[in-house]
């Protein structure tokens, strides 16, 4: 990762956003984005955030790749409070301090 | 002109409670880009021009894997997408407002500005297009600093935190608790699935293309599960 990919990340990602942000509101304000398109887009975050995060909570990094018990249950934790509760803040709170007290149970 | 100024506070007042959210969030981004090599510039730019909190953590985690910049911006724009149905359904309302003003509210379009605004808007479509413009960088106002400045204390406190806090671990608890609340339907959870299992199994693809094939997989499974049930009923 050099400094160079960085900021080559930070100028196009935020050029890039700021086009779709942009995009309706400025460029085709009378256009309706078609039905089939809409009804993927829905689903972006849910297609994306969980595949992101499957490798890191199974084969953690911090553990040389090994699954460790602490991380799945802080996950599994996280995910229930905020699928109930639907609360992001909850779920990260009480996703960490789970995560803090399997791994003092366990030492 | 009043009533435009009316509606900026109204908007700032509906904005309010979303402060409770970005700072952690900042905060936790900051100590991230820290933990993973970025520069107080780098940290500090990137929170200023892409202003998307998920989009940043998640291209921040394809750059940290070792990917090519350009695979870390196009993870980065798949999570932001989201966005284009953000401008669609603000252009009723909004459309009509002179060009840069236009230009500039495009910047403060994010999930809360958004979120707030058009719950605001839909009830009340008479407003004035002024009126509408003010609420809506009202409900900015105050999240856009805070965001900012919280990402800088996040870098700042970052460095004195000892490692068997685990931090490590809070970008993935992080991206669980974005998403879980989001799982509210049958065709969300099933996306969420295969995006996790398609992942897993691609996972010793290089480039973070595992992540591409699998986001797509799932986007398609959501959209036609979805298209199926509706079929049913």
């Amino acid at each position: 990762m050099s400094n160079l990919s960085i900021w080559l990340t930070i100028i196009f990602l935020g050029i890039g956003t700021y086009l779709i942000r942009y995009s309706f509101i400025g460029l085709f304000a009378d256009k309706k984005l078609p039905d089939w398109l809409l009804r993927h887009l829905r689903y972006v975050p849910a297609a994306v955030m969980p595949g992101l995060v499957a490798p890191l909570v199974v084969w953690p990094a911090a553990t040389g790749g090994d699954p460790d018990p602490a991380r799945l249950i802080a996950a599994a934790v996280a995910l229930a409070i905020g699928a109930i509760w639907r609360s992001v803040l909850g779920a990260l709170i009480i996703g960490m301090a789970v995560l803090y007290l399997v791994q003092y149970l366990l030492a | 002109m009043s009533s435009t100024r009316t509606a900026f506070y109204h908007g700032i007042l509906a904005g309010a409670p979303f402060l409770l959210m970005a700072a952690p969030f900042g905060m936790l981004f900051g100590l991230v880009a820290s933990e993973a090599g970025l520069d107080i510039y780098q940290t500090v730019a990137m929170s200023v021009i892409v202003v998307a909190g998920a989009s940043q953590f998640s291209a921040l985690q394809v750059l940290v894997d070792g990917s090519p910049f350009y695979i870390a911006v196009l993870t980065g724009l798949a999570v932001n997408m989201r966005m284009l149905m953000y401008s669609a359904s603000l252009a009723p309302h909004l459309g009509k407002a002179a060009k840069w003003h236009r230009i500039i509210a495009a910047y403060f379009l994010i999930d809360q500005t958004y979120g707030v605004s058009i719950l605001e808007l839909d009830k009340k479509p008479d407003m004035s297009v002024s009126a509408k413009l003010g609420y809506f960088f009202g409900t900015a106002t105050l999240i856009f600093p805070v965001w900012y400045g919280s990402t800088l204390v996040g870098y700042l406190v970052g460095n004195t935190i000892p490692p068997q806090f685990a931090l490590d671990f809070a970008v993935p608890i992080m991206f669980i608790a974005l998403v879980a609340p989001s799982l509210r339907s049958i065709p969300h959870l099933v996306a969420a699935f295969v995006s996790v299992i398609v992942a897993l199994a691609l996972a010793w693809m290089p480039y973070s293309l595992w992540l591409i094939i699998a986001a797509l997989a799932a986007m398609i499974a959501g959209a036609e599960t979805e298209r199926r049930m509706a079929a049913q009923t």
